[in-house]
């Protein structure tokens, strides 16, 4: 067994200086968490208020286009609502309640402002106060995931604070543990798993699958991240007396084991019992990385910065699989949900926040990477170049969270380098 | 407000970059949030592309706001100048900096940068992406060729000696085989003597758009791209400009007699071509069932009516359905509907799309690939003919649409998704055969059985759905003559993909005659009335 990961928050005058950049980015807006968020809520429809741009993102951004009942849309701004404010409110509330009645089956309504929404300051929260009172029977909320305000997975982050005021009260005695940031469902089912093996509960996910089942909160809950872009959530959790359990992101064998040790200890669950728990799949999942490890070993890795997952994933990648971190670049860099992870890296680690694109491809090119982590506007372009990519936006559309799902990720970085290898052809 | 689920075009700022993607050495500064980077994935990973389109976004975030985004914008185009050294820029707004007004043309030109640079205003709370594309590239070629154009009333200058020599305007980054259409052009053109002077923006440089006027006449080959910077050369140098969009077999030979005509030579030489199939492979005896197929066809304007001509003329369909998404060519669609016959069906709203196919009830869709989307749905054969596209709309071999190769790929592709001749027969022969069922859809195409129909989904802001087309066969509406139970199974004999028909015409016949219940007499009399 190899050692685990301290869950003791560590002083961040850790690793290295953080390289702060200013200029163009090239990373999605919040909206693009619609693309997940609408098919693990499954009775929520997500009414984007904005332009066809927002529209035309929402149906480009996955490279997918699902076409099977989208629970989201987009209220597209024309121009005559930009003649007057009462007009377009009179719209939204006219276009919300056109969605309603045709989907009689959705109990939570969430409003998302956009860039433009913004800008003309279509005040959504009013909107959402005022429709509450015309449709009795749905939850009606309203976040932002404009590009002005939000980049990528912090529309998540957005989305989950909106929630947190509805969440019903918890007893204050009561303890309990809340998992908070979206996993697949088959995560969410192992962890469930393996949280009932240590005897820990009463255990909830916030986002719930469904509107009804929102979990409780009060002065006894304990809150574990299992993503690390969620800073607005938490600290809205926190309002609410919640309590954050620090630990590291379930990510690996070891990222994993930590994170449900941090949970473990937090409700004084027996060492033994803990072992017993996890002790059969932590050793196939260091088993199942193992296969990727002579793929990956001595690999120099570069990260763009994406969802915020970069940090953990780079821990993961050098502590777990032996890879060499070069530059590991993060829109934004949360210290203190970062305190387990941060020590963990190398000192020699260049992290980057923020982002001037073209400066970073320099960086790039000049470092030479075996693999470069980085958005589907880059990759091809890099490719041609003869770097060796991987979407970072696959990172945050397939199961990656779990000891089940160790191998997986590893095999993810492992395939671009497998692929360039068994290629004959120029 | 507009409830919108999916769009068959982005903001008019995506049809700019289109533009400054195709050229070599064309950038593009847009004052826009960071979201809106999206629109780069389209060109790389939809088209391949294997470098970054040329765009410099400015990526303002909302704590400049009422600030210093005009500063943003003004460093992102000094940085752009400096890191790229385009021969020229464009310069716009996408939707969100539109309303804050900073005016990105006025403080371009402040800048005095050493390259020509041209405000590009795209509306885009109104407007759309070939809108936006047409706009960008009648405004580059304005700008860039006033300045050699005859001053208005001078004569036409005297033409460079040689050969005729033509532009093919039109072909962009991310259009629908854009990039095998010009090859096939290019030859055809070749036949007649004539040669190219400019293929613009797609490949273009600068300095070659600034040459457009060397040419004798323009090939318009994308009218929702190229009609409005044509129309202007037209009137500045005097050039013709071609009508005819050279799609299928009888398109392209007219298209050879206008070019012709223009130059003053024979067509004869181009009127044929020794790879040409179509024709025979039409008419041979293996395409007699694609006689009276049911075909609906939708998509950018210029595509749909080309394909609507093919498809009644030269494969022999009927033709159900005719429309389009882009009302600026709504025109030219109502025409053509009225000349087969069709409602025709200009809109852009997906859903209202989808119904419309469901209530024609076609064999074979010919759309975007929004509309492979709801044929698959339907378990309808479906083939491509037009933007929007996706990456299997960029197949790695040569595969024009345009000219006499592309009227062959016009064959293969659309007979493809259909059940073949005997295959047809047999199915009909041996429906209850376990193994040889119609539901598995035709046996060369494995992996793309349609699918039974799920209950269909309460659809956002869809009319009251029309019954659907299933491989199954749904219960009878009420108010119509009711099928009794041996009538429904003979119904069932029938395969699936004339079942809708039979169905169909045997409701129409009963109704027509008074019948109240369905027989398996009124079956085959309906049958007598209407033949197949
Ligand atoms: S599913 Fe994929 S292939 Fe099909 S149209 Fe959508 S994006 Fe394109
Ligand atoms: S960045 Fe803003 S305008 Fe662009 S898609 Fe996102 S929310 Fe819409």
């Amino acid at each position: 067994m190899t050692a685990e990961l301290a869950t003791t928050p560590a002083e961040s005058d850790c690793t290295t200086d953080i390289l702060r950049e200013r200029g163009q980015r090239e990373v999605f807006c919040g909206l693009t968490g619609i693309v997940w968020l609408h098919r693990k809520i499954q009775d929520a429809f997500f009414l984007i208020v904005g332009s066809r741009t927002c529209a035309h993102l929402m149906q480009s951004a996955a490279g997918v286009m699902i076409f099977a009942e989208p629970r989201f849309a987009t209220a597209v701004i024309e121009e005559r609502d930009l003649a007057g404010m009462a007009d377009a409110n009179e719209e939204l509330d006219r276009v919300a309640s056109q969605v309603l009645a045709r989907r009689p089956d959705i109990k939570t309504l969430f409003l998302v402002g956009s860039c433009p929404s913004e800008v003309i300051k279509l005040d959504l929260s009013r909107a959402a106060e005022r429709l509450n009172k015309t449709h009795t029977d749905v939850r009606i909320l309203n976040y932002s995931g404009s590009g002005i305000e939000t980049t990528f997975t912090e529309g998540e982050d957005f989305c989950l604070e909106s929630l947190v005021p509805e969440l019903p009260q918890a007893p204050a005695e009561e303890r309990s543990l809340m998992v908070v940031g979206s996993l697949a469902d088959v995560v969410e089912d192992q962890f469930i798993r393996l949280f009932d093996a240590m005897g820990l509960g009463p255990v909830h996910f916030l986002p719930a699958r469904n509107s009804e089942t929102l979990p409780p909160v009060g002065e006894g809950t304990r809150y574990l991240l299992a993503q690390p872009f969620l800073g607005k959530t938490a600290q809205a959790l926190e309002g609410r007396g919640a309590k954050r359990i620090a630990a590291p992101f379930p990510l690996g064998a070891k990222g994993t084991e930590s994170w449900l040790r941090a949970a473990a200890d937090a409700f004084g669950v027996s060492d033994e019992r803990f072992e017993a728990a996890v002790s059969a799949p932590r050793a196939r999942a260091i088993k199942a990385l193992e296969r990727y490890r002579e793929a990956l070993e001595g690999k120099r890795i570069f990260f763009f910065p994406d969802s915020q997952l970069e940090i953990p994933l780079a821990r993961m990648l050098h502590h777990e699989c032996g890879m060499e971190l070069l530059e590991v670049g993060s829109p934004y860099i949360h210290r203190s949900h970062l305190d387990c992870e941060l020590p963990q890296l190398p000192a020699s680690t260049q992290l980057s926040e923020g982002q001037h694109v073209d400066s970073q491809l320099d960086r790039c090119r000049d470092a030479k990477p075996d693999l470069t982590v980085c958005g589907l506007g880059l990759a091809n372009p890099l490719e041609a170049e003869g770097l060796s990519t991987k979407w970072a936006i696959e990172l945050v559309f397939t199961p990656i969270q779990g000891f089940e799902q160790a191998g997986d990720l590893a095999e993810l970085f492992a395939r671009p380098l497998r692929r360039r290898d068994v290629l004959r052809v120029k | 407000m507009k409830l919108t689920v999916w769009t068959y075009e982005g903001p008019p700022h995506v049809g700019a970059m289109r533009i400054a993607t195709a050229m070599t050495d064309l950038h593009y500064v847009l004052h826009a949030p960071q979201g809106d980077t999206y629109a780069d994935l389209l060109f790389t990973m939809i088209e391949r592309r294997n470098h970054r389109p040329p765009v410099t976004y400015t990526t303002f975030q909302a704590r400049d706001l009422g600030s210093d985004t005009a500063e943003l914008f003004k460093d992102a185009a000094t940085d752009a100048y400096e890191r790229y050294k385009p021969a020229a820029m464009i310069v716009g707004a996408s939707c969100t900096a539109e309303l804050i007004q900073d005016d990105p043309g006025g403080l371009a030109a402040r800048l005095g940068l050493p390259c020509p640079v041209l405000p590009l205003e795209l509306p885009s709370y109104s407007k759309k992406e070939n809108w936006g594309a047409s706009e960008t590239f009648y405004r580059l070629v304005r700008g860039l060729c006033s300045p050699h154009a005859p001053a208005p009333g001078d004569p036409k200058p005297e033409r460079r000696e040689g050969p005729p020599r033509a532009n093919i305007l039109g072909p962009t980054a991310l259009g629908f085989r854009h990039r095998d259409d010009i090859k096939e052009i290019t030859k055809l053109l070749g036949k007649l003597g004539v040669e190219v002077n400019v293929v613009a923006p797609l490949n273009a440089s600068v300095r070659d758009v600034t040459r457009l006027g060397d040419a004798d006449f323009n090939v318009v080959l994308y009218p929702e791209i190229a009609d409005a910077a044509a129309r202007w050369l037209e009137k500045a140098f005097g050039q013709p400009r071609t009508t005819v969009t050279p799609m299928g077999v009888g398109a392209t030979r007219d298209f050879v007699r206008e070019v012709a005509g223009f130059i003053g030579v024979d067509p004869e030489p181009a009127l044929d071509d020794e790879d040409l199939r179509l024709p025979w492979w039409t008419r041979s005896v293996d395409s007699n069932y694609l006689t009276g197929k049911r075909v609906f066809v939708f998509g950018d304007a210029t595509h749909a009516i080309a394909a609507a001509r093919v498809a009644v003329e030269e494969m022999g369909f009927e033709l159900v359905g005719l429309g389009a998404y882009n009302r600026e060519f709504g025109r030219d669609v109502r025409e053509a509907a009225a000349k087969y016959g069709v409602e025709p069906l200009i809109i852009d709203d997906y859903l209202e799309v989808e119904a419309a196919i469901e209530a024609a009830r076609p064999e074979l869709v010919l759309g975007t690939q929004m509309e492979r989307h709801i044929a698959k749905r339907l378990g309808v054969a479906c083939t491509v003919i037009s933007a929007p596209v996706h990456v299997e709309d960029f197949p790695a071999r040569y595969a024009p649409v345009m000219g006499y190769e592309g009227a062959n790929v016009l064959f293969d592709t659309w007979v493809h998704p259909l059940v073949m001749g005997l295959e047809e027969h047999l199915l009909g022969m041996f429906r209850e055969d376990w193994e040889f069922s119609d539901e598995n859809g035709p046996s060369h195409l494995g992996g793309h059985a349609p699918a039974p129909r799920k209950p269909a989904p309460v659809p956002v802001e869809a009319a009251p759905a029309p019954e659907p087309v299933t491989n199954t066969v749904e219960p009878t509406a009420p108010g119509e003559p009711v099928w009794d139970d041996d009538a429904m199974k003979e119904l069932k004999k029938i395969p699936f993909f004339v079942r809708g028909k039979a169905r169909r015409n045997t409701e129409t016949y009963a109704a027509e005659h008074g019948t109240d219940t369905i027989t398996v007499e009124t079956l085959y009399d309906a049958k007598a009335h209407f033949g197949r």
